[in-house]
């Protein structure tokens, strides 16, 4: 299953693109309108780019007024991005959605500046959990201290998948003078440099809650895909990758089953999370415990 | 890559044309070549038959990057993207400035006749001018604006303060605008400027757009929080 990482295509000015993927995933939409970030908003750095673009969106409003029948049309699987600055800002965006055919809620959860990282996550996804019945999922900072721990605080909480993971945060330095290109000096780092990084979180988080994991961060290949898949993601989202190759999710779906075959693995369940077998571990039984794995 | 050719500081590169089509004067193309994630802007600078041809001022790392493509070389290219120049102006002057040049030898081809006007730094840069037979060249200090005539439908590209000063003067002025974007077809809302008040998408809404309508955007200056 391959998605859309939420902030990297625009389905309604690339529908084309859309329809490539299984399901699409919505820019981030917050209660009210926002214009977000002064230019410039992206900058290429070695391996990655960064971007600031700040939650640039309609509001709820708009979005469920106009926006999301467009969406609609298009015949993809919805899932809709949630953002907010406070837990009641989640619940609000989801409960405007309870009545739409929308397949999944992704709340955008970033807060690695927070004394109680856990906590928070716990807050945004029982206020979001109380205000709908859709499947909830969590996307989580790779700056969070602990990320296992945050994410089963988010499963207690009524999350219902996990998507890992959001941007580092970085900083690159005009050439000439040395001043920071973006706007807004720092900004979220993704791409080729993040795999690893999401690799980790999916590794680390596969076993520390049943819930099924979208796995982001630098995929632009099968292989890519294929080794969340083996950390134990359930699905994979491509991100930068679509910027510069609108047509990598056709590619990389075709690549991954190569892959998959090339391995002599039946299916994607046959090899989520195989990277976790210990050499006391037969194949067979490891894909007998990721068959029983919940999958959305 | 079937072509490269040195044209001041400045690199044409020509790119086999595959199945893509040139599109309208104005409109870019996003490029990539190897050691590059994501692809760069460019305005079409000539269509001959079976290629597209494009004009780089190796600036920063990505536009070396694409500079330094050698003939066989793979290149990305995706397009044409954007909205171009609208072509029924009755009096068209073409002024440019720098690279800004590139979309016009395009853009020429469908105004035959149209007078040009080209500002240039140096007698180096100037020699880019030799893709428009019969222009008029500026040399700095001299800026391009002085050589306006009154009563034309200006069609400009260039530097910002060049385009800024143009739109002061003929604020019906079609300009082509420029802005980093990492996508080219409006997914990632880098390439945001400021239109009739609002941050736009300059893929979606130009890069061709009025003069008047445009305020802030990356190369304007800003303030900047303290450290």
């Amino acid at each position: 299953m391959i998605l859309n990482a939420s902030g990297c295509l625009d389905a309604l000015a690339a529908p084309d693109v859309a329809r490539g993927l299984d399901a699409y995933v919505t820019k981030t939409v917050t209660p009210l309108p926002r214009e977000g970030n002064a230019p410039a908003r992206i900058a290429e750095t070695e391996g990655a780019m960064l971007n600031s673009i700040g939650l640039a969106n309609p509001g709820i409003d708009v979005f469920a007024g106009e926006t999301l029948s467009r969406l609609l049309e298009l015949g993809v699987p919805l899932w809709v991005s949630v953002g907010g600055f406070r837990a009641s800002d989640y619940a609000e965006v989801c409960g405007r959605l309870e009545a739409a055919p929308v397949d999944v809620l992704e709340l955008n959860v970033s807060c690695p500046n927070v004394t109680a990282p856990d906590a928070v996550v716990a807050e945004i996804v029982a206020a979001a959990r109380a205000a709908t019945t859709k499947p909830l999922y969590a996307k989580l900072s790779p700056h969070l201290p602990d990320l296992p721990s945050a994410a089963a605080a988010a499963a207690e909480a009524g999350a219902d998948g996990l998507t890992l993971v959001n941007t580092l945060r970085g900083l690159a330095l005009d050439e000439r003078t040395l001043h920071p290109v973006l706007s807004t000096a720092a900004g979220g780092l993704s791409g080729p440099a993040l795999r690893p990084v999401a690799l980790a979180a999916v590794h680390a988080c596969y076993r520390a809650t049943a819930l099924p994991i979208v796995g982001v961060g630098g995929v632009s290949s099968g292989r890519h895909a294929l080794e969340l898949v083996a950390a134990g993601a359930a699905a994979v989202a491509v991100g930068t990758a679509l910027f510069a190759d609108p047509a990598a999710a056709a590619r990389i779906r075709a690549e991954l089953a190569a892959e998959l075959a090339a391995h002599g693995f039946a299916d994607l369940d046959a090899a989520r999370g195989i990277a976790h077998a210990g050499p006391g571990r037969s194949l067979s039984e490891l894909t007998k415990t990721a068959a029983n794995q919940q999958v959305y | 890559m079937v072509g490269v050719e040195a044209v001041g500081p400045y690199r044409l590169l020509r790119t086999d044309r595959g199945e893509l089509e040139p599109g309208v004067p104005g409109q870019f193309f996003m490029l990539r070549t190897a050691g590059l994630l994501l692809p760069r802007p460019m305005s079409l600078c000539l269509a001959p038959p079976g290629e597209l041809a494009f004009l780089i001022d190796p600036v920063g790392p990505g536009t070396r990057a694409l500079a330094s493509a050698e003939v066989g070389d793979a290149i990305d290219v995706l397009g044409p993207l954007g909205n171009g120049f609208r072509l029924d102006v009755a009096c068209p002057l073409l002024v440019g400035g720098g690279v800004g040049v590139a979309p016009f030898p395009h853009l020429a081809e469908h105004l035959r006749g149209a007078p040009v006007v080209l500002g240039f730094r140096t007698a180096w840069h100037a020699e880019a001018a030799a893709l428009l037979p019969g222009a008029e060249v500026v040399l700095g200090p001299r800026l391009v604006t002085e050589a306006i005539p009154a009563g034309h439908d200006v069609l400009g590209c260039g530097p910002e303060p060049m385009l800024r000063a143009v739109a002061a003067l003929e604020p019906s002025a079609q300009l082509a605008w420029e802005a980093p974007m990492a996508c080219g077809f409006g997914a990632c809302f880098g390439c945001v400027v400021e239109i009739d008040g609002r941050l736009r998408r300059l893929c979606v809404d130009g890069p061709v757009l009025p003069g008047r309508v445009v305020g802030a955007t990356s190369e304007a200056p800003r303030e900047r929080t303290a450290v």
